[in-house]
């Protein structure tokens, strides 16, 4: 990307907006520790929402991943695939206490 | 005889050399931090249900504000280490030597911070020994740290000895903050899920 | 002197005078030197991850009996009065296999090959990071070194598998401690490789270069280096596990109640040995592919070159190429079939192992009918290539019964399995490096290879090579387990077949001899070779057909190549060559 200085001035405003949003969603996540939403699994269910949203906007804005090249994107994608993956390493580990059929 | 594209981006795939490469290398830190998240959630759903050996609560363990004070200082550095890059983007390099400045120092408040927190388990007489919890969370933020040491190590060089460059070459240089940014944000973003996974659940 | 040394190089950019010896030859910048330092050191390694192996078909054949002549090299805890000990017998399986997967055909099929041949086959002038890529070098280096201060441990080398399988590995004496730090560097180093290959093949193309224009070695490059990125990771986070379990006593593989020598071992518990399985196949399966992708590159382009035609179904290896690297990920848990994971996990691994077949058997059936109708030229380098197709078949099909989780319940860890891998790595990925070596020879040296030495040194390693794997599936069948000391002396079941433990230690040993000629040759013609032309084998790839032979110092290329065509235009009808070099208008 090529920025001009007025364009970089615009990205100014918002990466500041996102700095705020993600100061506030970290005081989110300490309270809705406290809630209790009837199960472990809840809670962590939405502080990993909450952790979501807020790596959304770090990958999004200031690493610029909203605006970045498709060769970009792609990588990622590849790598998003792949951990989900690794992702099956716990959850395999403990399908035989569960029951497919 | 130089290599092309390192400043300008290659007409077809749009990006410059060093932000592919650091992408790559970001992309293989995922794994690296994805097999210590499986590996945490393998060994916490084995754990026992109750009595002395079933995963304790997080907050009951750890200090929550003082995790708490770091995600911020953390987060904050972001926004600073982004403001460096867009200084440069708008040739202002007072302004870059001044938020590069203050990243370094947040970055060292959290190592400091951190020193204090791991002290403070080492009295109560908490390692890596003691359970799988003090486990794994000394060997994800133990690793974490160094992440921050290595960036910290980055920023500085291209604070002081490598700024040089913007004399010479500010497109690249520029491309290096950029660079070193992608990195820092990253290492910001690891501890924003490492947060709430270890300190809150 | 230093400072003089340093003067000049830095300032270097801009004067051409001659570049002193250590910045030219030892931390040089340059991939072709970088690629020479990989080779060289890779092939020291192989060496000696061979020399151990020789050792240990010593004592699976005369089992208990003092080696003659050497034992007077090994200190008293490792064999006195050159009998070896059981320990000892374990640390050399567990660093030949270390030494033989990271440090000698890693190296040598990406380090090496990728390093020298990608930039010039994609017409580039370097690497893209030429500082990260001499950086990866030398952290192999260290690694090496490392790996290798080991054997001078208290308690020996690593003795606990290539696979380091806990809870044993977290007893273990020292030597695994400093195997985890050696894999660090490894790691490292293969990461910082794999991106620079990447990047140099995405970004620094060519003009006219498009993907489906490029040799076929750099598409298996390219995927290859991907496995490396995205799977070495969850190794290295398995090391550190594994480096904290060791030294500051936590427990991430280690089960509670655990009962070593008779006793209760105090510690946390709670963890899952099998963790560390998942963790490291995640990285090994892939790792499999590392080893035979770059080979089946060399392969193609030997097979090409050679048959003078174009290679049969591109697109479709290309493709299968691909999806074969998809896959690789999802197959890992066919090496823990045995390990009680629940039927459901083995069903699905299983049917992703079937399914990795296929794109396997497509690329080997493409490359068979590349021969079919070709004038084929049997030459040292396409020798070993027409024999690396059937390796590999047997290989690859002897792995079938292994992924079938009925049949792997009476082959797994037999002799079977090392059969089956060494099919696929010894007489294929081992193969495809000595075909590549003489087909590119006189590309980096100027000068070609001895061709009657060559014939000598291929017929004789085909039958030796033979002679000591196709017995292993007997032996495997018969259910002798790979990991005895004695190579199953003292089992009942394996009596029968005890006789052919001598004659595979016989051919190993023969097969070393077998090197001989190659290593005359490949020091031989160095200097007094017959002369190469910068084309030597009418090749149609840039790095032949637009460069000198050696090309130029760093910069490659007098005049930086534009592509016209695909990679394999060989007997193009109407042509007055039979071969049309890709930078041909
Ligand atoms: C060509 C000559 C070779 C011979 C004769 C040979 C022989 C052997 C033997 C006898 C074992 C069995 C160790 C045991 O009983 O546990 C073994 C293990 C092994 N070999 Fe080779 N080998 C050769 C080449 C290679 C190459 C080129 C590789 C590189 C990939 C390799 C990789 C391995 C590995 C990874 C193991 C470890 C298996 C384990 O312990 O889990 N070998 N080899
Ligand atoms: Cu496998």
């Amino acid at each position: 990307m090529s920025h001009s200085a007025e364009e970089v001035q615009k990205h100014v405003k918002v990466y500041i907006t996102v700095f705020a949003a993600l100061m506030v969603l970290t005081g989110v996540t300490v309270g809705a520790s406290y809630l209790h939403l009837g199960s472990t699994a809840m809670n962590i269910t939405l502080a990993l929402i909450i952790a979501g949203i807020k790596g959304t906007l770090v990958a999004g804005y200031f690493m610029h991943l909203f605006t970045e090249k498709a060769i970009i994107n792609w990588t990622l994608a590849l790598t998003v695939v792949f951990f989900i993956v690794l992702l099956l390493v716990p959850i395999l580990t403990e399908l035989d206490t569960i029951s497919l059929i | 005889m130089n290599i092309p594209f390192t400043t300008n981006p290659r007409p077809d795939t749009g990006v410059y050399n060093a932000k592919l490469g650091i992408w790559l290398f970001l992309a293989s830190e995922v794994m690296l931090f994805g097999a210590l998240f499986s590996s945490y959630i393998l060994i916490r759903v084995g754990a026992p249900e109750v009595g002395e050996n079933a995963w304790p609560l997080g907050s009951d363990i750890l200090s929550v504000p003082v995790a708490f004070t770091n995600t911020m200082v953390l987060i904050t550095s972001s926004i600073t280490m982004v403001m460096a890059w867009a200084s440069l983007a708008m040739k202002k390099f007072d302004k870059y030597k001044m938020f590069m400045g203050i990243t370094i120092a947040l970055g060292l408040t959290f190592l400091v911070i951190k020193g204090f927190e791991y002290n403070s388990k080492f009295e109560h007489h908490l390692f890596p020994s003691t359970s799988n919890f003090m486990a794994i969370y000394f060997t994800i933020t133990g690793l974490h740290v160094l992440h921050v040491i290595g960036g910290l190590i980055v920023n500085f060089y291209l604070w002081i000895p490598g700024a040089k460059m913007w004399e010479s070459d500010p497109e690249r240089f520029t491309n290096r903050i950029e660079v070193a940014g992608l990195y820092w944000h990253f290492v910001d973003l690891v501890w924003i899920f490492l947060f709430p996974v270890l300190y809150l659940l | 002197m230093d400072a003089s040394v340093k003067e000049k190089s830095s300032h270097d950019d801009h004067s051409h005078h001659e570049e002193a010896f250590i910045w030219k030859y030892v931390f040089s910048i340059d991939h072709k030197v970088i690629g020479i330092q990989y080779g060289v050191t890779a092939l020291l390694f192989l060496f000696f991850g061979f020399t151990l192996m020789m050792l240990m078909r010593w004592q699976l054949a005369y089992p208990g009996e003092a080696i003659p002549v050497i034992s007077g090299l090994f200190s008293e805890t490792t064999m006195p009065d050159g009998i070896m000990l059981p320990e000892f017998y374990n640390s050399l399986g567990a660093m030949h296999g270390t030494i033989m997967v990271f440090l000698a055909v890693v190296p040598l099929v990406v380090g090496a090959f990728g390093n020298y041949l990608v930039p010039l086959q994609v017409g580039a002038i370097d690497m893209a990071f030429p500082k990260l890529n001499m950086a990866s070098y030398w952290v192999y280096f260290v690694g090496g070194i490392v790996m290798l201060v080991g054997f001078w441990m208290p308690g020996g080398a690593a003795n606990s598998g290539w696979t380091s399988y806990p809870p044993l590995s977290n007893i273990a004496t020292t030597g695994q401690t400093v195997w985890l730090l050696g894999m660090v560097f490894l790691i490292t180093s293969s990461l910082l490789g794999s991106m620079n290959i990447i990047v140099t093949i995405v970004q620094l193309r060519a003009e006219g270069l498009t993907w489906m224009k490029l040799p076929f070695f750099t598409w298996a490059q390219l995927v290859t280096s991907f496995l490396l990125l995205l799977a070495f990771p969850p190794l290295e986070a398995a090391g550190v596990l594994q480096l904290m379990d060791r030294l500051t006593g936590s427990s991430f593989f280690m089960p509670s109640g655990l009962v070593v020598s008779g006793e209760v071992l105090d510690i946390a518990g709670g963890g899952s040995p099998l963790l560390w399985q998942h963790l490291f196949w995640f990285l090994a399966h892939p790792e499999v592919y590392v080893l035979i992708l770059p080979a089946l590159g060399i392969i193609a382009e030997v097979i090409a070159n050679n048959t003078r035609k174009p290679l049969w179904g591109y697109k479709s290896m290309v493709y299968a190429t691909i999806f074969l690297g998809f896959i690789s990920f999802t197959v890992w848990a066919h090496h823990m079939f045995l390990t009680g994971m629940g039927t459901a996990i083995n069903a699905f691994f299983q049917t992703t192992t079937m399914i990795i077949s296929i794109p396997s058997v497509i690329i080997l059936t493409a490359l068979m009918i590349s021969l079919w109708g070709g004038s084929i030229r049997f030459n040292s380098a396409m020798l070993f290539a027409c024999a690396f197709l059937p390796m590999f078949g047997i290989g690859g099909l002897t792995g079938l019964p292994l992924g079938l989780t009925a049949s792997d319940i009476h082959l797994h860890d037999t002799y079977y399995v090392i059969g089956h891998f060494h099919y696929v790595v010894a007489p294929g990925t081992i193969f495809a490096i000595f075909a590549g070596i003489y087909y590119w020879y006189p590309k980096v040296t100027g000068r070609a290879m001895n061709e009657m030495l060559g014939k000598i040194h291929f017929w004789l390693s085909l039958i030796f090579i033979n002679g000591i794997f196709f017995p292993m599936f007997i032996q495997g069948l018969a259910g002798v387990s790979r990991r005895l000391y004695d190579g199953g002396a003292s089992y009942a079941h394996a009596q029968d077949y005890l006789y052919l433990n001598e004659f595979m230690s016989i051919s190993a040993w023969l097969l070393a001899l077998a090197q001989i000629p190659f290593i005359i040759n490949f020091f031989i013609s160095w200097k007094s070779g017959q002369k190469a032309g910068d084309n030597h084998w009418d090749a149609t790839t840039l790095e032949w057909s637009a460069t000198t032979s050696p090309p130029l110092g760093h910069g490659n290329f007098e005049v930086v190549p534009t592509v016209y065509r695909g990679p394999y235009e060989y007997s193009v009808p109407g042509k007055d060559k039979d071969f049309t070099p890709q930078n041909e208008a």
